[in-house]
């Protein structure tokens, strides 16, 4: 059996947008089935690099590749199927605001042409169901969810296609404490049960503990540390010291 | 990756055994050539021949596409024989959870429904009317204001306003004047060469493009290019929410937005009406002395003798109006701008629509209460 590769490599990535370096020579490799906090200080880039990610940004230089497979190039039937087997989740939600609820979890579904309307109504059921949204919430316009509603709506509708990887940018953040847990609940069970591998960014050290496998602090333009929580703990820098005050 | 699969086979103790293997992903079974049904066709009909066992416990990935395919040929239950791995069974666990949750109330469809809209309608035009009124008692208010605080005067803004719709639209009024000048001119001119009556060729351009043409042209560019900007850009600033940020810092929206771009469109409808006049004439003249040798110092002599100026006073009065109306209809729009991409797209071509056909309406207007003025009699 060949071993399979990371499923997000990232390789000597440098951004610049504008005038500014926003990453240098920054490398990440994450391996499948691993829930990985990617932590650092607020504009340190970490959207940016999502961003990349995902392809909507192109890097200054250096290479990344999702599933062992370059993000561009090969055609747009290799590009779109690329783009199927991860979900994003923005964070400002960017939901479809002509949209209801409904037909935006609905949309990528109806997008794979292979689901007939019952089928589809169904699996936003679910969707919503896991996400701890109620069937009445399938009719409101994005214009009429809180904020935190907003967020649930955008990760049920980044978890549509059933995707193996899952980027998250600040899925917790405009949750209220028992939401929070609920969601990184449900992210660790969908982990276990469908070997997700899960990226998310976020500022909470009580999410991340309970919920990921690893951290990769984003700091000084490049991955700083990357590891579990303990051994990124041991690690001798200011912003790790300031991030994770000692334990009492 | 290895595709969903079933097997029929016979259990230890003889029972038949249904095994499915493989992934059963969204993925795995959205493989072009099969469809979700016909998968669901296929097993629901292998289940109900005979009191089979399924046995899951071979399946490689499930995700809930896979599992809610096999819950609906399952019949909405789980089987009363199935071996599956506890993981597996959580899913299923969801899925019975959320069929459990009582399915939203869509309101039922009255009988009524073709009154419905049409009183929808006349309540929609009512109240876009009211809040026209509202918009205009408003600006009203807001100059009250601002004769007492002078202070307040928007001047920032209205000279960017003044700038972004007068200046930037003067090349492609200039363009669009000077092609109408040369294309009404020659072909003017072919007819009345007919005749044997070229000279009139000034009388005829001198009053339909200061008097109409000039205006209802500039009106319907300054329409297409200035109310649509505005009406967005009110519009975005809705679905922001920068316009309840501006009202919580105490900024009154209607004096800082509205104002502003109604006053500018005002002053410079006008200006622009002049200015493409001028380029229409200029196209006319170098037309006809092609066309006909009508020389263009002929032509600037005869101008004033046959078109009375009052002619130019009405074309500037109705730029103005024009403007007036179309920087109102625009905000009105812009203002009405729901937080969705839909609505500003709708609103937008509302906005540019009626301030088109409103602008045709006050040119009839015009043209019915200034009949007796400023017209020569031969
Ligand atoms: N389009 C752009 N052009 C120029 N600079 C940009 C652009 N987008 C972001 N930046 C800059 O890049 C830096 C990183 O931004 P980014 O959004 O990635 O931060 P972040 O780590 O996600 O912060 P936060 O935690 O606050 O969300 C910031 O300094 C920002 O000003
Ligand atoms: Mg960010």
């Amino acid at each position: 059996m060949t071993t399979t590769p990371p499923v997000v490599a990232i390789s000597d990535l440098s951004t610049r947008l504008g005038e500014v370096w926003i990453h240098r020579h920054l490398n990440l490799d994450i391996a499948a089935g691993e829930l990985v906090a990617l932590v650092g200080g607020s504009g340190s880039g970490k959207t940016t690099l999502l961003r990349q990610m995902v392809g909507l940004l192109t890097p200054t230089q250096g290479t990344i590749r999702l599933f062992g497979e370059p993000l561009f190039g090969g055609g747009v039937v290799r590009e779109r199927a690329l783009r199927q087997r991860f979900g994003v989740l923005f964070q400002q939600g960017a939901l479809f605001s002509a949209l209801t609820v409904f037909d935006n979890i609905a949309f990528p579904l109806r997008e794979l042409r292979c689901f007939d309307a019952t089928t589809i109504r169904d699996l936003v059921m679910l969707k919503l169901e896991m996400v701890e949204l109620l069937p009445q919430h399938a009719l409101l316009l994005p214009a009429e969810l809180s904020g935190g509603m907003v967020k649930r709506v955008a990760l049920a509708r980044a978890l549509a296609l059933e995707p193996e990887l899952l980027l998250l940018d600040e899925p917790t953040a405009g949750l209220d404490p028992d939401r929070s847990a609920g969601f990184v609940r449900l992210i660790r069970r969908l982990g276990d049960e469908l070997g997700l591998t899960v990226l998310l960014v976020t500022h909470d050290v009580a999410t991340l503990a309970a919920l990921t496998t690893h951290v990769a602090v984003l700091a000084d333009q490049h991955i700083l540390a990357y590891g579990t929580l303990d051994e990124v703990r041991q690690f001798d820098h200011p912003f790790i010291r300031n991030f994770f005050p000692p334990q009492r | 990756m290895s595709r969903a699969g079933f097997s029929e086979t016979r259990s230890a103790s003889g029972q038949p055994e249904l095994l499915l293997t493989g992934r059963w992903t969204l993925r795995a079974l959205a493989e072009p050539g099969t469809t979700a049904a016909a998968w669901q066709n296929r097993l629901r009909e292998l289940g109900r021949r005979d009191a089979v066992s399924w046995n899951c416990l071979d399946i490689e990935a499930l995700d809930s596409v896979g599992a809610l395919l096999l819950w609906r040929s399952w019949g909405r239950k789980l089987p009363g024989l199935l071996l599956m791995r506890p993981e597996h069974r959580h899913i299923f666990e969801r899925i019975a959870a959320a069929e459990r949750e009582p399915a939203a109330v869509v309101p039922p469809r009255s009988p009524f429904e073709g009154l419905i809209v049409l009183g929808a309608g006349v309540l929609s035009v009512i109240r876009q009317l009211r809040d026209f009124v509202a918009l205009l008692g408003q600006l009203a208010l807001d100059l009250l204001h601002l004769l007492r605080h002078p202070g307040d005067l928007p001047a920032r803004e209205i000279s960017a306003n003044i700038y972004k719709s007068g200046m930037r639209a003067m090349p492609v009024t200039a363009l669009v004047g000077l092609l109408i000048g040369i294309a009404l001119s020659y072909l003017s001119s072919l007819q009345l060469r007919q005749f044997g009556a070229d000279i009139f060729i000034v009388n005829l351009l001198g009053l339909s493009i200061i008097r109409e043409l000039g205006p209802v042209l500039v009106a319907v560019l300054v329409a297409g290019r200035s109310g649509s900007a505005m009406t967005a850009q009110l519009g975005v600033m809705r679905v922001t929410e920068e316009i309840d940020a501006l009202a919580t810092m105490g900024v009154s929206s209607s004096l800082r937005l509205v104002l502003p771009k109604v006053v500018a469109l005002a002053v410079v409808t006008p200006l622009l009406v002049l200015w493409a006049t001028a380029l229409a004439l200029l196209g006319g003249m170098l037309a006809a002395d092609i066309q006909l040798g009508i020389g263009v110092g002929y032509f600037i002599e005869t101008l004033p003798k046959v078109v009375p100026v009052v002619n130019l006073w009405i074309g500037l009065a109705k730029g103005a109006v024009f403007g007036l109306a179309i920087a109102l209809i625009a905000c009105h729009f812009g203002l009405r701008v729901k937080p969705n991409t839909e609505s500003l797209s709708a609103n937008t071509t509302a906005a540019v629509v009626t301030a088109i056909t409103v602008v045709i309406f006050i040119d009839a207007m015009f043209a019915i209460a200034l009949r007796n003025v400023g017209l020569p009699r031969l």
